[in-house]
C-alpha cells in the first residue's frame, strides 16, 4: 500500500481526506489551532490575514448549502478569495470528467480545493492529480468520510468534556450510510476514547463495523447507559421506508432520542447532531432544544475548525 | 513448415512428462519423426510447454473498439503464450446471433494468431428474458453459453435455459452471483468496504446463487462450468458437488488467487473487479482449491479498459483488468508459492482448460496440434504500460516485477510471436 496520501514528505498535513490514519499530533494541532480561531469569530472585525491572496475553490459535486456556506465563511475569515462551484449543475452534466474539471480549475490558480462528491474516494483521486502546491480538503465523499465534521465533533466534545481518556461516546442511527460516523469513530479512537458505541438496527450497521474499534448495540437503552456523549445521525428520507426500515415512526420509537432514553446516559451528557435534523425521526424536539443539546455550538465551532484546517494545509 | 525446437525443458502436463528434449513440428502437428527441419529454435534453458488456454478473455469486438481491437488483443494473447482463448459474449451487441459469431471467428482467423472460441449468449442481448438460438449459435462456432457478468435473476428462466442447452449437450458457463444481493455493490462486504465506505457484495451473493445452480445441475444433468469463483465457501461447495459426481467444473480469475480486499488500498480502481476481491481467507482457499483440483483452471478474465474509465472514483470506475500477458507469470508465481511441480502448475492453464473446452490442444504428444509456448521461467520483467501489447494497461500489478516471459509462441505449427 502506498504511503499516507494526506501527508507530505515531512509528515505534515498536505490534504485532509479522512481522519483515519491521521497522527494524533496532527489531530491535536488542528483542535488547538481551531481554539485560537474561536476568539476571532467573536471579534467585531472577524478576519485574520493568514490566507490573503489565496484562492479557495468550493467544488461541490453534490448539493449542500450548509457545509459549503461554513467553508465559505471560514475561508473569508482567513481573508482568502472564495469561488463557489456547483459542479453538479454545470460541467459534469455536460459529460466532462472529474479530472478534466479539476485540471481546468487548477489552471485558474487554485490553492485549496474543498471537495464534496457522492462517490467514496473521489477526493483521493483528485489529490493524486493536483499540483504539489494545491491542497484538497474532503467536505464529504459518499459514505466514506467527512473529516471536518468529525473534527468539529471532536472539538465540541473536548470543549465540554476535556479529557478524552475518560469518555463513553454513543453514535446512534444510520451508521451504514454515514460518513460523519466513520470520521468521528476514527478520531475518537485515535484520541484515546476508551469506549465508542454504535447503536442501530442491523440493517443500518455496516459489515464488520466492530473492526473500527466500536461496541455494537441494537438496544438503544442499553447502549445509552452511562454515556457522556450521544451523537445522533441524520436518517435520510429515502431510507425511511423500504428494505432497511419499515417506517420513520417505528425507527423513532426504537432509535429516536427522547428525554426518557437520554435519562439513561450520565446526568451531564451532551447531545450532538451533525444537522440537518429530522425532528421526530431521530431526535425529539424537547431534547434537540433542551439543556443537554450542544447542536448549535457545533455549528459555531465548525467555522473555527474549518479555518484551522484550511490555514494548516495552506501553510504546509 | 518443419520446425525443430531443440534442447528445451519439455513439459507436457497431460502426461506428466518433464525432461530435456527436442520437439519436432511437421504439418502443424507435433511429430515423432526426425526429418530435416527447415527451422531450428534453440530452447536451451527455456521451457517448452503447450500453449496456454485461457477460458475468459475479452477481445472487445464488436462494439468496444475504442477500448481494444481484435488486433491488439490477439497480439497480447500470443505475447503471453496464449494460443487458445474463449471470449465471453458481453460484446456490443452481445454474441447472440450466428452472424456476429461468424464474423468474429472470420476476423480472428484472418489474423492467424491465437485460436478463438466464442461463448454464445444464453439469452437474447443477455437481457435474461428470452433464450438465444443456441443450436444455430453452436453451428456458427459457439462452444458454450453464458450470461457473462449479467447473471440471471429469474430462476425459472435459468432452469429452462439449462434444460434447453442440456438437450443438445451444450455446456453452460455461469458466474454464480445473486443479482439482488450484488445489486449496487462494488467491493467485498467486509472490513475494507466498511472502512472505505463502499457498497458491499456479501459472500453469500455467490454461495446462494451457486446453491441454486448446483440444484439445477442435479435436476437437469446439464454440464455447467462455474466461472470466477471468489469465496472459500463457494470452493467448498464445488468440492462437495464434484465428490457427489455432478458434471461441474470451475475456474478462478488469476487476480483472485493473488489479491484480496486489502489491495484496494486507497481506492485503487485497478482492483475494481467482477467478482470483487474478497478476504485473505477467501484468497487462500482459492489458491488451495486451484492446487487440489477443486478449481479446474485459472483464467486471465482479460478485460482491457481505457484509462478514462479507470481514472474515476472507485465505484464509478469500469470493472476489469488486462491479463492475457500476465496469466503465465501469475500462474508461475502461484505455483512457486505453493511449491508445485511445474507440470502441475502449467496444467491449470493448458491441459485442464483443454479438457473443459473439449479440444485436442493443451498437450505435447505426437499427432496433437502444434500449439506451443516457449518461455524463460527465470526472466524477470517489470509490468509497465510499454511492456504490454494489449490496449488495456489496467492492471493491479502495474509497477510490479514478475517472473517468466514468453520467447516464442507457435499456433498450428506457425511461429506467431517471437520476443523482440
Amino acid at each position: 500500500m502506498p504511503g499516507n496520501p494526506q501527508l507530505n514528505a515531512n509528515g505534515e498535513l498536505q490534504h485532509l481526506l479522512s481522519t483515519e490514519g491521521l497522527p494524533r499530533e496532527i489531530l491535536v494541532q488542528i483542535l488547538d489551532t481551531a481554539e485560537s480561531f474561536a476568539g476571532v469569530t467573536e471579534r467585531e472585525v472577524k478576519k485574520v490575514p493568514l490566507m490573503r491572496g489565496k484562492s479557495v475553490f468550493n467544488l461541490f459535486f453534490e448539493p449542500s448549502t450548509r457545509t459549503r456556506t461554513t467553508f465559505e465563511i471560514a475561508a473569508k475569515r482567513l481573508s482568502a478569495d472564495v469561488i463557489n462551484l456547483n459542479v453538479a449543475a454545470s460541467s459534469q452534466s455536460k459529460g466532462e470528467s472529474l479530472l478534466d474539471t479539476v485540471a481546468n480549475l487548477s489552471a485558474m490558480q487554485a490553492d485549496v480545493f474543498v471537495v464534496r462528491h457522492g462517490s467514496s474516494g473521489a477526493p483521493y483521486l483528485i489529490a493524486r492529480h493536483v499540483k504539489p502546491h494545491e491542497h484538497v480538503i474532503n467536505a464529504g465523499d459518499g459514505r466514506h468520510a467527512h473529516p471536518t465534521q468529525g473534527l468539529l465533533d471532536l472539538y465540541t466534545i473536548r470543549h465540554y468534556k476535556k479529557d478524552f481518556a475518560q469518555l463513553t461516546v454513543a453514535i446512534v442511527g444510520d451508521v451504514l450510510h454515514s460518513r460523519v460516523a466513520r470520521s468521528l469513530i476514527h478520531g475518537l479512537t485515535s484520541l484515546g476514547v476508551p469506549e465508542v458505541r454504535v447503536i442501530g438496527p442491523q440493517t443500518l450497521l455496516p459489515a464488520g463495523v466492530e473492526a473500527l474499534g466500536v461496541r455494537v448495540f441494537h438496544d438503544m437503552r442499553a447502549g445509552l447507559k452511562d454515556c457522556d456523549v450521544v451523537v445522533m445521525l441524520r436518517l435520510q428520507n429515502e431510507r425511511m421506508d423500504g428494505a432497511l426500515l419499515p417506517s420513520a415512526q417505528e425507527f423513532f420509537k426504537h432509535y429516536g432520542l427522547t428525554a426518557d432514553k437520554l435519562a439513561l446516559a450520565r446526568p451531564d451528557a451532551i447531545v450532538m447532531h451533525p444537522g440537518p435534523m429530522n425532528r421526530g425521526v431521530e431526535i425529539d424536539s424537547p431534547v434537540a432544544d433542551g439543556p443537554h443539546s450542544v447542536i448549535l455550538p457545533q455549528v459555531t465551532f465548525g467555522i473555527a475548525v474549518r479555518m484551522a484546517v484550511m490555514s494548516i494545509v495552506a501553510g504546509n | 513448415m518443419k520446425i525443430l525446437i531443440r534442447g528445451g525443458r519439455v513439459i507436457d502436463p497431460a502426461s506428466g512428462r518433464d525432461e530435456i528434449g527436442d520437439v519436432f513440428i511437421s504439418d502443424g502437428r507435433i511429430s515423432s519423426a526426425k526429418e530435416k527441419a527447415e527451422r531450428t529454435i534453440d530452447a536451451k534453458g527455456l521451457v517448452v510447454a503447450p500453449g496456454l488456454i485461457d477460458l475468459s478473455a475479452r477481445l472487445r469486438e464488436p462494439g468496444y473498439e475504442y477500448k481494444a481491437t481484435l488486433e491488439s488483443e490477439m497480439d497480447a494473447a500470443v505475447a503471453g503464450g496464449v494460443t487458445s482463448l474463449a471470449c465471453p459474449p458481453d460484446t456490443d451487441p452481445p454474441l447472440d446471433e450466428p452472424g456476429l459469431v461468424d464474423m468474429l471467428r472470420r476476423r480472428a482467423k484472418v489474423l492467424a494468431r491465437a485460436r478463438v472460441y466464442p461463448v454464445g449468449a444464453l439469452t437474447v442481448k443477455l437481457a435474461g428474458e428470452r433464450l438465444t438460438e443456441m443450436a444455430e449459435l453452436a453451428e456458427a462456432g459457439c462452444v458454450a453459453f453464458s450470461q457473462a457478468n449479467a447473471p440471471l435473476a429469474d430462476t425459472q428462466l435459468l432452469w429452462r435455459a439449462m434444460q434447453y442447452a442440456g438437450t443438445f449437450g451444450f455446456p453452460v458457463w455461469l458466474r454464480a452471483e445473486d443479482r439482488w444481493l450484488a445489486h449496487g455493490g462494488v467491493a467485498h462486504d467486509g472490513e475494507v468496504a466498511t472502512r472505505l465506505g463502499l457498497p458491499g457484495i456479501p459472500s453469500f451473493a455467490e454461495t446462494i446463487a451457486l446453491g441454486t445452480v448446483l440444484q439445477l445441475v442435479r435436476a437437469t444433468g446439464t454440464r455447467v462450468h462455474i466461472c470466477r469463483l471468489s469465496t472459500a465457501v463457494g470452493a467448498e461447495m464445488v468440492r462437495a458437488a464434484k465428490k457427489e459426481g455432478l458434471p461441474v467444473s470451475c475456474d478462478v480469475g488469476i487476480h483472485h488467487v493473488h489479491l484480496s480486499e486489502l489491495d484496494l488500498g486507497y481506492y485503487d480502481a485497478h482492483c475494481r473487479l467482477e467478482p470483487p476481491l474478497r478476504s485473505q481467507r477467501d484468497r487462500e482457499a482459492l489458491a488451495a482449491g486451484l492446487a487440489d483440483g477443486t478449481i479446474d483452471c485459472a483464467v486471465s478474465d482479460h478485460t482491457p479498459v481505457d484509462e478514462d474509465q479507470k481514472q474515476m472514483p472507485f465505484a464509478e470506475a469500469e470493472p476489469g483488468a488486462t491479463g492475457l500477458e500476465l496469466l503465465l507469470p501469475l500462474v508461475l508465481k502461484w505455483g512457486a508459492e505453493r511449491k508445485l511441480p511445474l507440470a502441475k502448475t502449467l496444467a491449470r492453464v493448458t491441459s485442464d482448460p483443454a479438457r473443459i473446452l473439449g479440444v485436442q490442444t493443451g498437450r505435447i504428444e505426437p499427432g496433437a496440434p502444434a500449439d506451443l509456448a516457449v518461455f524463460d521461467p527465470g526472466q524477470h520483467w517489470r509490468i509497465v504500460p510499454e511492456a504490454l501489447k494489449s490496449q488495456g494497461k489496467n492492471t493491479p500489478f502495474l509497477g510490479y516485477e514478475l517472473t517468466g516471459r514468453v520467447r516464442t509462441t507457435i499456433v498450428a505449427g506457425n511461429v506467431v510471436y517471437e520476443q523482440a
